[in-house]
């Protein structure tokens, strides 16, 4: 007869747990709502996600005034890890989120937004995410990761096209063989520590001294074959155009950006220590992943006909150029990494939405999307003001100053000459010019091409709604105005990433 | 007012230019013009205001921008800047006052705008990244004018002119970075503050690093043999206004970094650096001047002379000198004022004939004898004919090189001589001789609106070359103070000896009694 098992409710800590489960909570209710009442408008269910998200934001503040005062929190049977990389992801995370529901509010009716599990299923995507950069068990992050995954290949696919279906296949079936990585790297580690947390294994393998060093070299390979699924690194990363290409534009941004958060989230969890030991293999590793991600896919960039294509590989691109915080290893690196993605959330999911707000229904069988450079050509003409701001995210994109994009650039490569990997930074810059190439590319289809003949303006902004014009306006100022939030947003982010020990 | 006139400087005409999309497209050309006036009676205001006896930093403006990584707005202007400033102001004003029909007229108007905005910014800020910001910036709207209004190669010029110089200043944003984390590992502290770097005294190997890194951005602006490939391709392809901005202003940001940046800042790696960049600019001087003396095109004569006269311009900076580095500077104005002026009269007979084909011309001087005349002027301002503007930049940057080293001066004077070889073959074929074309014979002569550009030009050239002191003695104070500070900062006996030293008061004192 086993003994009960007694656990007093307080040391659960159950409040680490609310951020997560409000998503949930607004999820199931989208869904009893619909059992109600049927074939509601999409508007509805955007507010009520709205309503949700910002509620989760509202708990977030929460946890950060907690760990403000009382660093990082534990809890559920210390599965939980509340700290402020956690926090401050969450937010990135949720405030994309919030930006993005919006973008549903079209003028042309789509496929999927008329379902209520379109935005069920992106509510537990988004707590599936908060799992998974909220603890530092292996087996939870599984879960976060699954949960969230799974519910990303079904809202690709709902966006009812061939090249949606296609692209959903795809993703799922490297999403799968990401996954089986996952746990057999997460196997090794366990064979090898006898634990799931991160802090156990880590502090296992440095009491031992990386005595079984062959082993954990598996390990680490069948986990950043895993991650290097999920943040597109190179050569993982043939999914991510396709994907790109059939999922809607505005879905398409959000890939770039919440997924991959998440992602360097635990890989930072994860390679932290690692970087910290001085093993050289992994240093070298990681040196020729980030060099080989941010050149090759610039240069697959350069020679694309169609814009979305253009932008997936520019994210592949900028993943690749983050992904050099987590070998610098520095605390300056990894708040180099969160600010850049801030900024980064503001101007690519404002150019993805320039693009949204052009697609036309009913596009040809053969065609993967409708937004070749050509549809741009002479756009200054038709309409200067959709134009400008194009050009203006472009502009961030290549990192012009004084645009968001250059201060997280600048950041970084900061990151990379303090700590003392000079080529990297020359790299990180030369990089830069090479993507200069392309954004100026659109610039110059835009504002010196002439017109092709029967497109008006209208045609351009077809989806163009009042809600998909405010998003795109505050994604502009945000751009052009960075400079006055840098400040604020670096101290913050240093203060959590700081104390957070990384 | 005066407290914030540099940000008044910078912001009014970017201010004016978001007012000017509202503005109706036949009535923009006049707010442009009214616009740019202000402008550069704001600008004569500052020289009104700029105390010439001051050689540190006047007008200094400090606010914290990010200060949790030492990023700070700070402006300030010197006699260095201070008619780089001026020129910029007066060249937006006659570029916009004698802009011809152009398609869409309001989007270059508020274009040139904006990029006025950018070029009074480099020259005032004194924070690295803030200087960053404006270098950057300035390359948007060029690049816009040059592929929106260019000629038939228009998109590869304007996309080679941008990246090149995107390229270049890359890698200087990485010398910034370093230069700035060598300064936090110094006192502590993050600063990107210009001031606060010229208090720092580098070890030797440090300086050349990052006197590369930053001599990369700065060499592709100026542009330096071999980097200038870019620019004949701008120049040929650009619209006249854009020509004439280029030559005039934006090819200056790259010399006045040298001053402003690599000599206080490097002054060791500078004099190591002296005679390899010496013998570099002298290739540029004669190489380029052989190039222009092949062209076809009078546009590409003047592109290349305009190359070969900046050979001249970094040929006096790197003298090192009081004379050396006020020649260059004052050369650099008047280079502005010599090649924009050719520009703009290259751009005169373009719009009557649409082609810039020396060939196609002969015997002008009879058909336009005011036109003829204004270029004779400029023409021999731009050889470097004494009493005008050119000869006094010239001749003091030649004297200072010559104490450095008498070979490398008598070699950039013979290509002065060149230099006067092609222009007057150039001026041969269009002017003298018999009119041969049947279209030349009833070519108008200069209309109004271009002598309002042309006019002031020539007293310039003229009142300048007689007498130059009102603008060289401020640029005199502040070189003194810039040379007095390499000579204290430098390490190695050979700078030391090369370097002049001064002896006067420390010049960072004077720039605090400035403020």
């Amino acid at each position: 007869m086993l003994e009960p098992v007694n656990v007093s409710l307080e040391s659960l800590n159950l409040m680490t747990l609310a951020p997560m489960l409000i998503p949930i909570v607004g999820a199931l209710l989208i869904l009893v709502v619909d059992l109600f009442k049927a074939n509601q408008h999409k508007s509805l269910y955007v507010m009520l996600s709205i309503i949700f998200l910002a509620m989760d934001f509202g708990a977030l503040l929460e946890s950060a005034g907690m760990f403000a005062e009382g660093g990082t929190m534990m809890g559920v049977f210390d599965v939980m890890l509340i700290d402020g990389l956690a926090i401050v992801s969450q937010f990135i995370i949720v405030g994309a989120s919030m930006l993005f529901i919006p973008l549903a509010l079209t003028h042309s009716r789509f496929h999927e937004f008329s379902y209520p599990e379109f935005f069920a299923l992106f509510l537990f995507m988004i707590s599936g995410f908060q799992f998974m950069v909220a603890t530092d068990n292996l087996i939870l992050i599984f879960v976060g990761l699954e949960t969230a995954s799974l519910a990303l290949y079904t809202l690709i696919a709902l966006h009812n096209r061939d090249k949606s279906f296609e692209a959903a296949v795809k993703y799922f079936t490297m999403g799968a063989l990401a996954a089986g990585f996952y746990s057999f790297g997460a196997m090794v580690f366990y064979a090898l520590t006898g634990s799931v947390e991160i802090n156990q294994i880590a502090s296992v393998l440095e009491a031992n001294n990386y005595a079984d060093i062959g082993y954990v070299l598996v390990g680490v390979v069948f986990m950043l074959a895993s991650f290097g699924f999920k943040l597109s690194l190179v050569p993982f990363h043939t999914w991510a155009p396709d994907v790109y290409e059939g999922a809607s534009a505005s879905m398409a941004g959000y890939m770039s950006i919440v997924p991959k958060i998440a992602a360097f989230i635990v890989v930072m969890r994860l390679f932290e220590f690692m970087v910290h030991s001085g093993i050289v293999w992994l240093e070298t590793i990681l040196y020729v992943f980030i060099v080989i991600t941010m050149t090759i896919a610039n240069i697959w960039a350069l020679v694309q006909t169609d814009v979305k294509r253009m932008l997936a590989y520019s994210s592949i691109s900028h993943a690749g150029f983050v992904m050099a915080a987590v070998m610098i290893g520095t605390t300056q690196a990894n708040s180099a990494l969160l600010m850049y993605w801030v900024l980064f959330a503001f101007t690519n999911l404002g150019s993805f939405s320039m693009l949204w707000i052009s697609r036309e229904k009913g596009l040809e069988a053969h065609k993967g999307s409708d937004h070749s450079y050509d549809k741009f050509a002479g756009l200054i003409k038709t309409s200067p003001f959709a134009a400008t701001i194009m050009a203006l995210f472009m502009l961030s994109l290549a990192g012009i100053p004084p645009f968001a994009l250059f201060w997280g650039k600048l950041y970084m490569i900061s990151s990379a000459v303090n700590g003392g990997y000079t080529i990297l930074a020359l790299i990180m810059a030369l990089n830069s010019a090479i993507a200069g190439y392309y954004y100026l590319k659109l610039i110059i289809y835009m504002f010196m091409k002439e017109p092709v003949i029967g497109k008006d303006g209208h045609v351009y902004a077809i989806n163009s709604t009042l809600s998909l014009q405010t998003i795109i306006g505050f994604a502009a100022i945000a751009t052009i105005f960075a400079f006055l939030f840098v400040n604020p947003l670096l101290e913050f982010i240093t203060a959590f990433v700081y104390n957070s020990g990384y | 007012m005066f407290d914030h006139i540099l940000s008044i400087l910078i912001f009014f005409p970017a201010l004016a230019a978001m007012l000017a999309i509202v503005i109706d497209k036949d009535s923009i050309r006049s707010y442009g013009v009214a616009v740019s006036v202000v402008e550069f009676a704001l600008s004569l205001m500052l020289w009104f205001g700029f105390d010439s006896n001051v050689s540190g930093m006047q007008f200094m403006e400090h606010y914290a921008l990010v200060p949790a990584f030492g990023i700070n707005y700070i402006l300030g202007v010197d006699g260095i800047s201070l008619f780089i400033i001026i020129l910029a102001a007066f060249f937006t004003m006659i570029g916009i006052a004698s802009l011809t029909d152009t398609k869409n007229v309001k989007n270059m108007i508020i274009t040139l705008l904006m990029l006025q905005m950018t070029m009074v910014g480099v020259f005032a800020a004194l924070d690295a990244i803030l200087f960053y910001v404006f270098w950057e910036l300035s390359l948007v709207p060029m690049l816009y004018i040059i592929g929106a209004w260019g000629g038939p190669l228009r998109v590869y010029a304007s996309i080679k002119f941008f990246l090149y110089t995107f390229a270049g200043s890359l890698v200087m944003l990485v010398g910034m970075l370093f230069m700035a984390y060598f300064y936090y590992q110094a006192t502590g502290e993050w600063s990107f503050a210009l001031l606060d770097w010229y208090r720092l005294i580098l070890p030797e190997s440090y300086q050349f690093w990052l006197f590369l890194a930053f001599f990369f951005g700065f060499a592709i602006k100026v542009p330096m043999f071999p980097f200038h490939t870019w620019l004949p391709y701008a120049h040929g392809q650009a619209p006249t206004i854009g020509s004439v901005i280029l030559a005039a202003i934006l090819l200056k940001m790259g010399t006045y970094a040298f001053v402003r940046f690599s000599l206080p800042l490097f002054p060791d790696a500078s004099v190591y650096f002296m005679f390899p960049i010496a013998i570099i600019a002298i290739i540029m001087i004669i190489y380029t001047a052989m190039v222009a003396y092949a062209q076809e095109d009078v546009k590409q004569v003047v592109a290349y002379s305009s190359v070969s006269h900046m050979g001249v311009i970094v040929l006096g900076t790197f003298a090192m000198n009081v004379e050396g580095i006020s020649g260059s500077i004052f050369l650099m104005i008047a280079h502005g004022v010599v090649s924009g002026a050719l520009f703009l009269l290259v751009g005169v007979i373009y719009d009557r004939r649409h082609t810039k084909m020396m060939d196609q011309f002969g015997g002008l001087a009879s058909v336009m004898p005011r036109y003829a005349t204004i270029f004779g002027l400029m023409l021999m301002a731009s050889v470097g004919l004494p009493l005008t503007i050119n000869f006094v930049g010239e001749f003091l940057s030649l004297l200072g090189f010559y104490q450095q080293s008498h070979t490398l001066t008598l070699l950039a004077g013979i290509a002065i001589i060149v230099g006067a070889i092609y222009m007057l073959s150039a001026y041969k074929k269009m002017f003298f001789g018999e009119v041969t074309i049947e279209e030349n014979k009833n070519l108008p002569d200069i209309n109004k609106r271009e002598l309002i550009a042309l006019i002031p030009l020539s007293i310039i050239t003229i009142w300048l070359g007689v007498y130059p002191k009102p603008v060289l003695e401020p640029i005199n104070n502040s070189v003194e103070a810039v040379v007095q500070l390499m000579h204290d900062k430098s390490i190695t006996e050979e700078a030391k000896s090369r370097i002049p030293n001064l002896k006067l008061e420390d010049p960072r004192t004077s720039a605090q009694e400035a403020n």
